[in-house]
């Protein structure tokens, strides 16, 4: 180890290990970082990447290992401490409060003798500075992703900090959002702010990075340099191995219409929720559309629409082969051959405490397989589908058939889409298939929604992940704030048209059209 | 004294303890926490007072007494829902059914004894005025105590970083952790303060409502209370509305009957109720305030990572 170059070293994190349990989620990890440079952090899901920004954060201490800040060893004892010493850090989950203004939101992160009064001015002026709007009496549940995310920023700006942590930042950023970022960021660098960057995409990673630590289960595997490598370099560093490359040859002429939207409109209940409006959308045999978009534009409102958790009033607005089911509930939407894989899988696709088996019930109990005969289950039935879904999926567990719960979140994942596929479905509606899953197992579910595709179904699919979009889709329409785009042919769109659609480019304006 | 002004002061000692109840239940439901023991924090507060001001003659001692009661008693729910991480709903329960128990046994001795009463803090020149002086300034100190706490619950709330912290508890306890907030010592002070304001509730039954000691004399205003926070949808001001609302017309419904009217008594004790349905109906209309106040992580346990 250098020892001699340690004092240039705004932050050094030595020999940190971490140990949850049994899960050693740190082992021995170093990692250290310059003044005004931009250091990227990689790492499949749960390769440690986020407990060592907690433990640099003070959310988390360190079972062993030292942090050193410009040279001198310290302790941070808690996320105070780290603000104090110029730690600030911009969370993956944001850390907002819905219910509470932006100015509220920010105060709650300063220290305690800061003037709240004199607040709203100091947040005007410095994200008017840095090009990130914001107003400082807006409500945060009014908010978009984007303008949320900038009050993470603005609230670390504020404290004038030395080193900023940023946890997958641009994951809900539409690509104009994500140049605006990076724009920030290098700025902070130039004036000497030291950045940690967490992202899965590589692509950005050599774009802005000056350096890179790379982790896998737990452990230090690599420091290079970014611009040195290639992104598939990169990603085989991460995994450990070679990624294999989803095949999507395109499909030949798609089939007849399996699922027509006409016209779904849906009002909202809840106040921060998105209606839809008229959206419009056909789905032929042998085609895969993806719904690109934001998150918070109406995503989860309309798989609800096209599942039926939500039943439309016109039963016109949807049709599934032909046929209207615009008011049926989701089983009866099941019995036409549709089959559904909502975003969150821990909850609404699967119920944790239930073993795989049970979990199989619940959304085969209606349509064949026998696993329920007369209103009674037929355990043996339900088994023996989970064992055909977690043997053609690669579901990894310790026993034949464990609660939901124990399965890690990329397992789980193949098996919620696995128990769908299991059934043929002649349509399948997937919402966020690869959401946090590690590049093994997204690979996984990508070529099986092809396959699935090019056997004759139809295949819709809703993601934020526009590399996923792109790898897998013939045609794409793009939702924001309720309202659906055309869906274009894949081919035909560049990432900055869809970044314009992402922003809204096709909604109706009626302000613009009453001034024409 | 005039009908009217004896009707406007059994309708203030009437709301006073369902009052001084809620806005202790409101502070700590702000917080994220929902504390169903506000009946068995209030029946102790009520025997514990009343035996204090019996033993010792003085029913301020009596009053301080109520409200450790209380505070005792949240602390011992803190414990176990923050600490333990029990079930806040189940533990809750246990602790309204504890509450009418013990305090049966503690009050067994002091059944039919004559109480203490609370005196009315006379105030020079002022409480002589006629019909006025006696509804504005004729009351015990837990009857003003009622009227001051919630004001100042409103300002601490909306005005301080306290307040803004508890909010924050309340509406994201994840959110509060990562920036560095002791959850679970916030939600300990807000049931602790619900605790004390039950407490005094009880005190007030026991010392100023009806000064005597009588088994389960709280008869179910500590469920109304925990209505009324609903009612008011976490917010300070609307709740001093809804108690009186609450109040005035359980005490028309008194009135209505003592004077004979040919309406079942059943129907009109059941009034209030009624009438707080049709409040709550009317209110969860607006549902962007619903939301806006209700606190999003109410009944939620919280346990940091480590």
């Amino acid at each position: 180890m250098n020892v001699d170059s340690s004092s240039e070293y705004l932050l050094e994190a030595r020999n940190i290990v971490k140990v949850f349990g049994e899960l050693r989620a740190n082992d021995d990890v170093t990692l250290s970082l310059k003044p005004g440079e931009i250091h990227a952090l990689l790492g499949e899901n749960g390769a440690g990447k986020s407990t060592l920004v907690k433990i640099i954060y003070g959310s988390l201490q360190a079972t062993s290992g030292q942090l050193f800040w410009k040279g001198q060893p310290v302790t941070v004892a808690n996320p105070a401490a780290a603000r104090e010493l110029g730690i600030g850090m911009v969370f993956q989950h944001f850390s907002l409060f819905d219910a509470l203004t932006v100015t509220e939101n920010i105060a709650l992160a300063l220290p305690a003798d800061v003037d709240i009064g004199a607040l709203a001015g100091r947040i005007e002026k410095v994200s008017n500075d840095y090009g990130l709007p914001l107003r400082p009496d807006a409500l945060v549940a009014d908010l978009s992703v984007g303008e949320r995310q900038r009050i993470e920023i603005v609230r670390c700006l504020l404290q004038e900090p030395r080193l900023l942590i940023m946890d997958e930042p641009t994951a809900v950023l539409t690509p104009q959002e994500a140049d605006q970022l990076f724009v920030t960021l290098e700025r902070l660098a130039s004036e000497g702010c030291g950045v940690l960057y967490i992202s899965h995409r590589l692509e950005e990673v050599k774009r802005i990075c000056h350096d890179a630590t790379i982790l896998r289960h737990g452990k230090l595997v690599a420091r290079v340099d970014p611009q040195q490598e290639t992104a598939a370099s990169l990603a085989n560093l991460m995994v450990g191995a070679e990624v294999a490359a989803v095949k999507a040859d395109r499909g030949g002429v798609p089939g007849s219409p399996l699922l027509e939207l006409v016209d779904l409109s849906l009002p909202t209940n809840d106040p921060f929720g998105v209606a839809l409006k008229n959206i419009n959308l056909t789905i032929r045999a042998g085609e895969i559309v993806a719904v690109a978009g934001v998150a918070g534009n109406g995503q989860s409102e309309f798989f609800d629409a096209v599942s039926g958790e939500q039943p439309s009033a016109n039963n016109e607005t949807v049709k599934m082969s032909g046929e209207a089911c615009g008011r049926e509930n989701i089983t009866r939407r099941r019995r036409r051959h549709a089959a559904f894989v909502p975003e969150e899988r821990i909850g609404h696709g699967a119920v944790p405490d239930f073993p795989l088996s049970e979990n199989v019930v619940l959304t085969h109990h209606a349509v064949g397989e026998g696993v329920v005969r007369k209103g009674l289950i037929n355990r043996a039935a339900a088994r023996d589908v989970n064992s055909a879904v977690t043997e053609l999926f690669d579901v990894r567990k310790g026993t034949p058939d464990p609660e939901a719960r124990s399965l890690s979140g990329g397992n789980l994942q193949k098996f919620v889409v696995g128990r769908e596929m299991t059934r043929e479905p002649k349509i399948l509606v997937v919402n966020q298939p690869t959401w946090g899953v590690d590049a093994g197992a997204a690979a996984l579910i990508r070529q099986a929604l092809i396959d699935l595709a090019r056997s004759g179904s139809a295949v819709l699919v809703i993601s934020q992940d526009l590399d996923e979009i792109f790898e897998i889709s013939d045609r794409i329409a793009v939702i924001s704030r309720g309202e659906m785009s055309e869906a274009y042919p894949a081919e035909e769109l560049s990432l900055e048209q869809i970044g314009l659609l992402m922003a809204g480019a096709h909604e109706k304006a009626p302000e613009k059209a009453a001034a024409s | 004294m005039g009908a009217l002004e004896a009707v406007i002061l059994t309708i203030i000692t009437a709301s006073t303890p369902l009052l001084l109840a809620a806005i202790g239940e409101l502070v700590t439901e702000r917080s994220g926490v929902l504390n169903l023991g506000v009946e068995g924090m209030m029946i102790m507060g009520a025997v514990c007072g009343f035996a204090t001001a019996y033993t010792s003659g003085s029913a301020m001692l009596g009053v301080a007494a109520g409200l450790l009661a209380g505070v005792v008693m949240s602390m011992l729910f803190a414990f176990l829902t923050q600490t333990l991480m029990t079930s806040q709903v189940a533990t809750g329960l246990s602790l309204t059914l504890l509450g009418l128990g013990l305090s049966g046994l503690i009050g067994e001795a002091f059944t039919g004894l004559p109480g203490v009463k609370l005196t009315v803090l006379d105030i020079p020149f002022l409480s002589d005025i006629p019909f006025i002086g006696p509804i504005l300034f004729g009351h015990d100190i837990l009857v003003y105590a009622s009227l001051a706490i919630p004001l100042g619950v409103a300002y601490v709330l909306f005005r301080t970083r306290l307040g803004l912290i508890i909010t924050a508890v309340g509406g994201n306890h994840h959110s509060a952790h990562a920036l560095g907030y002791n959850v679970i010592r916030v939600r300990y002070g807000c049931i602790a303060f619900g605790g004390a304001c039950s407490g005094l509730a009880g005190a007030y039954l026991s010392l100023a409502y009806t000064p005597q000691w009588i088994e389960n004399m709280s008869s179910g205003r500590g469920w109304i209370a925990l209505a009324l926070v609903v009612f008011s949808t976490w917010l300070p001001k609307r709740l001093m509305i809804g108690a009186y609302l609450f109040g005035t017309v359980w005490i028309m419904g008194l009135y209505v009957q003592a004077l004979g009217v040919a309406i079942p008594a059943q129907l009109l004790s059941s009034l209030p109720y009624l009438v707080t349905i049709v409040a709550l109906i009317i209110i969860s209309g607006n549902k962007t305030l619903t939301k806006v106040n209700t606190p999003a992580c109410i009944g939620q346990p919280f346990a940091p990572e480590r």
